[in-house]
Parts: C-alpha cells; sequence; structure tokens
C-alpha cells in the first residue's frame, strides 16, 4: 500500500465511502441476531439501552472537548481513545435501542435529533469539567474514575443479562473500561502524590464529582423492571465503594464528603431532568446534524 | 464476470487489517467464518474494540476484494460474542507485528470470573524491544495512535516503539 500523499491515502479512488470522513457508517450490529428475549417488555429494554447508551455518549463529548488541549501530547491522545470506546459503546447500545423500540429511529437520530430532556443519562456525565472555564483536569480525571469504577462494575454483572446484544456489548466494555479505570487511578496518585498545588487541585476536583455519585446507585423504575436483563446498580454499591478506598488509600487523600446534589421533585438524570450544562452540550454536539439534515461529508 | 481462481475463504482471510497493515484479518484473529453457497459468500467477522472504526472498512474491503475475485453476492455479518481477545492473534500474526517494529501483545488466557481487579501501578516491563529485543522497556502511554496500542520506550537502544496491548 502506497500513496504520493495523504490525501490520496483516505479518498482512495474509486472508493464510494471512507471512513475517514465521517460519516457512512454501516449500522454497527449488521447481521447481529436481534430477536428481543421473550417475556422482556420492549419499552423498558429500548429505554433501558438507551440510558446505558446516553451515559455513554454524553461522556464521550466530554473527553473530546479535551482534544489538543489536555496537559500533555500522551494524554491528549489518551482521552481521545477513551472517548472512542465510550463512543463505540453508545453506537451499539442506541442502535439496540432504536430498533428494540421499532419506530425507524437509528443511532443519529436517537444521538442527534432528541432534546434534553429525552436524554437518559446521569448528571455526573454532563458536568463540565473543563477544558474550559471554570473545569480542570482534575475534576476530569475525578470524574473519570467515579464513572468507569461504577460502569466497570455494572457492566461485569450485565455481561450475564438476558438480553444476548447487551451481555455482548457489556463483555466487550469490560475490558476497555478496565483499561479507563486504571488510567484515571494512575493519574489520581500521580496528582495526588505531585506537588501540594497538584494534590489541593485533586481533592477539589474529587469534592466536586461527588455530589453526583450517590445518584449513579439508586435504582429507576425501568431497571426495576427488568430483572434477568439490567443490574439494580445499588448492588454494585460495594464494588465500587471497595476499588474507590483502595484509591484514596492509596493515594492518601481524604473520602470526599460533600453533600449529594438532590434530584428534583424525586428526579434526576435517568428521568430526563438534567442540570443546566448539558443544554449546552447538546447544542454543539447537536449543531450541525439539525442545521444541515441529512447533511453527508 | 471475473472467474473464481481462489476459494472465498482464502480471499477474505487475506484482506488486510486497515489500522494494521502488516496482518491480515486471519491474522488478527477476526475473521469467524466465510461459507459459500450457490456463489453467494456469508463472512462473519467480530469487532477489537467496540469503537474501532476499522471495522466498517474490514466490511468494505471484504466486499471489494472478494468482489474482484469473482464473488460479487457477499454478506458481511457482525458477532459481538464471545468478545474478541488479543490472544487470537495468531502466531504468524505476532512475527509479523514483531518484524515492522511493533512488539506484540502477551497471552493473557480468559479473565477469571469476578470483579476486576484494579491496577495501582502501570504493568512491570515485560514487553521485549522489537529493535534489539531488550527486556529493558517503560511505559509511556497506555493509549497511542489507535486504541489497541501502547507507546513504548526501550532504554537499552532508546528508540520507542509501539505495542499492541493486552485485551
Amino acid at each position: 500500500m502506497s500513496f504520493d500523499n495523504a490525501y490520496d491515502a483516505i479518498t482512495g479512488a474509486g472508493d464510494d465511502r471512507h471512513w475517514a470522513f465521517g460519516t457512512g457508517f454501516d449500522d454497527p450490529l449488521a447481521g447481529v441476531d436481534r430477536a428481543v428475549p421473550a417475556d422482556v417488555s420492549a419499552v423498558d429494554l429500548s429505554t433501558y439501552c438507551l440510558m446505558l447508551a446516553d451515559d455513554a455518549l454524553i461522556l464521550s463529548q466530554r473527553l473530546t472537548e479535551w482534544c489538543s488541549r489536555a496537559p500533555e501530547l500522551e494524554e491528549d491522545v489518551a482521552l481521545a481513545n477513551i472517548a472512542l470506546d465510550l463512543l463505540g459503546q453508545a453506537r451499539l447500545l442506541l442502535t439496540r435501542a432504536g430498533e428494540v423500540e421499532g419506530a425507524g429511529r437509528d443511532e443519529d437520530a436517537l444521538a442527534y435529533l432528541r432534546d434534553e430532556h429525552e436524554f437518559r443519562n446521569v448528571r455526573l456525565v454532563e458536568l463540565d469539567c473543563g477544558p474550559g472555564p471554570g473545569g480542570d483536569f482534575a475534576t476530569t480525571i475525578a470524574r473519570l474514575l467515579v464513572f468507569s469504577s461504577w460502569r466497570l462494575a455494572v457492566f461485569t454483572q450485565l455481561a450475564h443479562s438476558a438480553d444476548p446484544i447487551l451481555a455482548a456489548i457489556a463483555a466487550k466494555g469490560v475490558k476497555e473500561l478496565a483499561y479507563h479505570r486504571d488510567h484515571a487511578a494512575q493519574w489520581t496518585l500521580r496528582l495526588a502524590g505531585g506537588t501540594e498545588y497538584s494534590r489541593e487541585r485533586m481533592v477539589a476536583g474529587l469534592d466536586q464529582v461527588w455530589p453526583l455519585v450517590d445518584e449513579l446507585f439508586h435504582p429507576h423504575q425501568v431497571e426495576k423492571a427488568l430483572p434477568s436483563v439490567a443490574v439494580d446498580p445499588s448492588t454494585v454499591r460495594p464494588e465500587f465503594d471497595d476499588v474507590l478506598a483502595q484509591v484514596l488509600t492509596a493515594a492518601d487523600l481524604p473520602r470526599p464528603d460533600t453533600p449529594p446534589l438532590s434530584p428534583v421533585a424525586g428526579r434526576a438524570g435517568r428521568d430526563g431532568v438534567h442540570t443546566e450544562s448539558l443544554g449546552y452540550l447538546l447544542a454543539e454536539m447537536q449543531h450541525l446534524a439539525r442545521s444541515l439534515p441529512g447533511a453527508t461529508w | 464476470m471475473t472467474p473464481r481462481a481462489r476459494p472465498a475463504r482464502e480471499v477474505a482471510e487475506s484482506v488486510l487489517d486497515p489500522e494494521l497493515p502488516v496482518l491480515t484479518l486471519a491474522d488478527l484473529g477476526v475473521l469467524r467464518d466465510v461459507t459459500e453457497h450457490d456463489g453467494r459468500v456469508v463472512v462473519t467477522i467480530t469487532p477489537t474494540y467496540s469503537g474501532c472504526p476499522a471495522l466498517e472498512e474490514m466490511r468494505h474491503d471484504l466486499r471489494r476484494r472478494l468482489a474482484g475475485a469473482g464473488y460479487p453476492d457477499v454478506e458481511v455479518r457482525t458477532v459481538l460474542s464471545p468478545p474478541w481477545t488479543t490472544d487470537w492473534i495468531t502466531d504468524a500474526g505476532r512475527r509479523a507485528l514483531a518484524e515492522h517494529g511493533i512488539a506484540p501483545p502477551a497471552r493473557i488466557g480468559p479473565r477469571p470470573a469476578g470483579p476486576v481487579p484494579l491496577n495501582l501501578t502501570p504493568p512491570p516491563a515485560r514487553v521485549h524491544c522489537p529493535r534489539c529485543g531488550s527486556a529493558e522497556t517503560v511505559e509511556l502511554s497506555r493509549f497511542s495512535a489507535t486504541a489497541c496500542k501502547a507507546l513504548r520506550r526501550c532504554e537499552s537502544c532508546r528508540e520507542p516503539f509501539e505495542h499492541v496491548k493486552e485485551l
């Protein structure tokens, strides 16, 4: 394989489509057996897939914001790779959500054409921790540590789900999330054990994300309605606490005790009730697809 | 109609991985099955990482190469389970990686059941430099140009190199 210049390599004369351009993706579940297991509510299964998809999609978008702005080149690449893994998980889950719903919505329709109140992600992932004003790399690491520890514990159980597609997505995701969690844990140690200043910022980062931790473990009615398919998140709290304790002890950091951010009239991210920052994130993420419907490039 | 000089399986096996073009899809271990019935070919592949953009390219290359070999009717199916592991990279694939300056992954075996243990320190240096063979290598970054590779440096010859990390 040789090309005179880099553009020839990605345009590949005679080829009708190339992933390097960004559109024209195939259905990520092409050829997978998609039957919904017997005795499972399609509405609930679709909503559950959407919850797990939105967590990954929104955090992927947040991590992508660091692209070209991370503290060092290697970290820039690392955050982009983690974002790519999460985007991959989101695509599979959105596709599953759309086809189980049966209303003809594909991954793009679900990612780009839903409004804020239709997003089912936990509020932790929408938190704006930079690189813009008020944000901080240490907070991004604190959030990644919390998120990947939680999701890894959930996916470890989800790999035994009665829905074969969710089980397969989870089994694959476990290996990726283990790398994400280790990466965040190693950075936590490095920042906590660095200078007095880096340690201060790590402590502040954990304090900032901690109010959004409790919400991760509240089972939603959809999760309760799918006992053999969904994971009850309250059951992974001990594993999460154990992992966080290991990291905090090794880093000689105090366990944060900032109080939880309350739901609004009993409703939080899983019900489509979000913090202010999600709207701004969606405005940027959805802008192109909504301004130029059906655009390809 | 192009004459079919080669069996469909052989054609599919020889398609190159778009991101590691020193490996064929067979070397990489992503090709699960190739069947041919009345001229219709069904190829089954599995993704490496959930977000690996190369999967789309693999489907496209498989269709194009098979069409060129006289098999215009091709369906490419995806299976997600069991998940791909770097243990499926063949011995020939591992040699090809090393010959091109990329350290192959170690064999890790099946993952034990239960919670995944936390690794608070980077993995020990058990990756040999693909250039000089030294075992004195350090990890520079767990992630590099693609999700599947880490970046390392040899402490003996001082050259940086990529390592297909274990998954």
